[in-house]
């Protein structure tokens, strides 16, 4: 005897993120999840778009990381309000999901806030899918990665709204081909916007914030 | 990906699929569809189902798994595709506004039941 299901999986997940959504958008709130792998920058990337947006948008950040508050501590020197998940209490997860968000963006507090943005866990697999009641999903890539990485990961640069190509200040220094990695992406996803930018910097910053501004 | 939680995930909602009236239902297989775009491994989510369905009406349930391929639409030229490789562009329109139809998913299809 058969009995038909035809359910998604992670369906307690989707339902998570679609409460997640129906709150932030009582709220009034636009909210961003930053991915990555490890290392590409994007606490320095937000530690500079907050203090380019604040205080004309008010800004609050979810960063998430198996260990540590460091990413929070240093954010949190920007002036944003900033709250830290944890995951080794969840047993290490690595990526974010809708429950998690939920629980944070209260103790966080959203009353206030123009634009939420997640940090999430340095990961470019298992944060794509996971709905976390997001607007927008951007993700990082850096110079000092592969070129190829965007055909490594396709779900990564497919589920996301724009890229951030960062570091393009180490470039001399590098063999690293910068318009075959946003060929790259474009391949996978054609038509997404790619900011090549430094955060360290600041050079090529002006034209993603523009573009995250055009968001809110 | 961490197949555990997804196989976890499968065996709560096989195990509220079950006929309540139904005394000691043994499973025989559930049937799966997996997106070739997701992130699971299906020898990875089979090895974590079989250690966590031990003493379960789920024991010895077979997983069969369709591995469902990727197809993308070009909504400005009309031409559908199966993607083998993770090239989305429409190679007629190479700024075509480009749909994925299929690919991404992590469904439970069915179960049947050990007659």
């Amino acid at each position: 005897m058969e009995i038909k299901i035809r359910k998604n999986i992670l369906e307690k997940n989707l339902t998570e993120a679609e409460k997640n959504r129906r709150y932030f958008r009582e709220k009034n709130l636009f909210v961003l999840n930053m991915m990555s792998s490890p290392g590409s920058g994007k606490t320095q990337t937000l530690c500079r778009t907050l203090e380019q947006l604040m205080p004309d948008i008010q800004v609050g950040v979810i960063v998430g990381d198996i260990c540590t508050t460091n990413d929070a501590d240093r954010l949190a020197e920007t002036g944003a309000k900033v709250t830290q998940i944890n995951t080794d209490q969840f047993g290490g997860d690595c990526h974010l999901s809708a429950p998690m968000i939920d629980t944070a963006a209260r103790k966080l507090g959203c009353d206030d806030l123009d634009l939420l943005i997640v940090e999430n866990i340095g990961n470019l697999v298992c944060p794509a899918e996971f709905d976390i009641g997001e607007n927008a999903r951007v993700v990082v890539l850096s110079v000092t990665e592969g070129e190829d990485k965007p055909l490594k990961y396709p779900l990564m640069f497919q589920v996301s709204d724009a890229a951030i190509l960062n570091k393009v200040d180490l470039l001399p220094y590098l063999d690293f081909d910068a318009p075959l990695a946003v060929e790259n992406m474009k391949k996978v996803h054609p038509g997404m916007p790619v900011f090549e930018l430094s955060a360290k910097t600041g050079q090529g910053f002006d034209p993603w914030l523009t573009w995250l501004r055009q968001q809110l | 990906m961490h197949e555990m939680g997804i196989a976890q995930e499968l065996v709560r909602i096989a195990l509220e699929a079950l006929p309540r009236d139904l005394k000691d239902p043994r499973v025989a297989s559930l049937n799966l569809r997996i997106g070739k775009l997701s992130s699971v491994v299906p020898h990875s989510l089979t090895f974590c189902f079989e250690i966590i369905t031990k003493d379960t009406p789920l024991e010895h349930a077979r997983l069969n798994i369709e591995m469902v391929p990727v197809v993308i639409r070009c909504d400005t030229c009309g031409r559908q595709w199966e993607a083998e490789t993770p090239v989305f562009r429409c190679k007629d329109c190479e700024h075509g506004q480009v749909r994925l139809i299929s690919g991404r998913e992590i469904d439970i299809d069915s179960l049947t039941l050990l007659d």
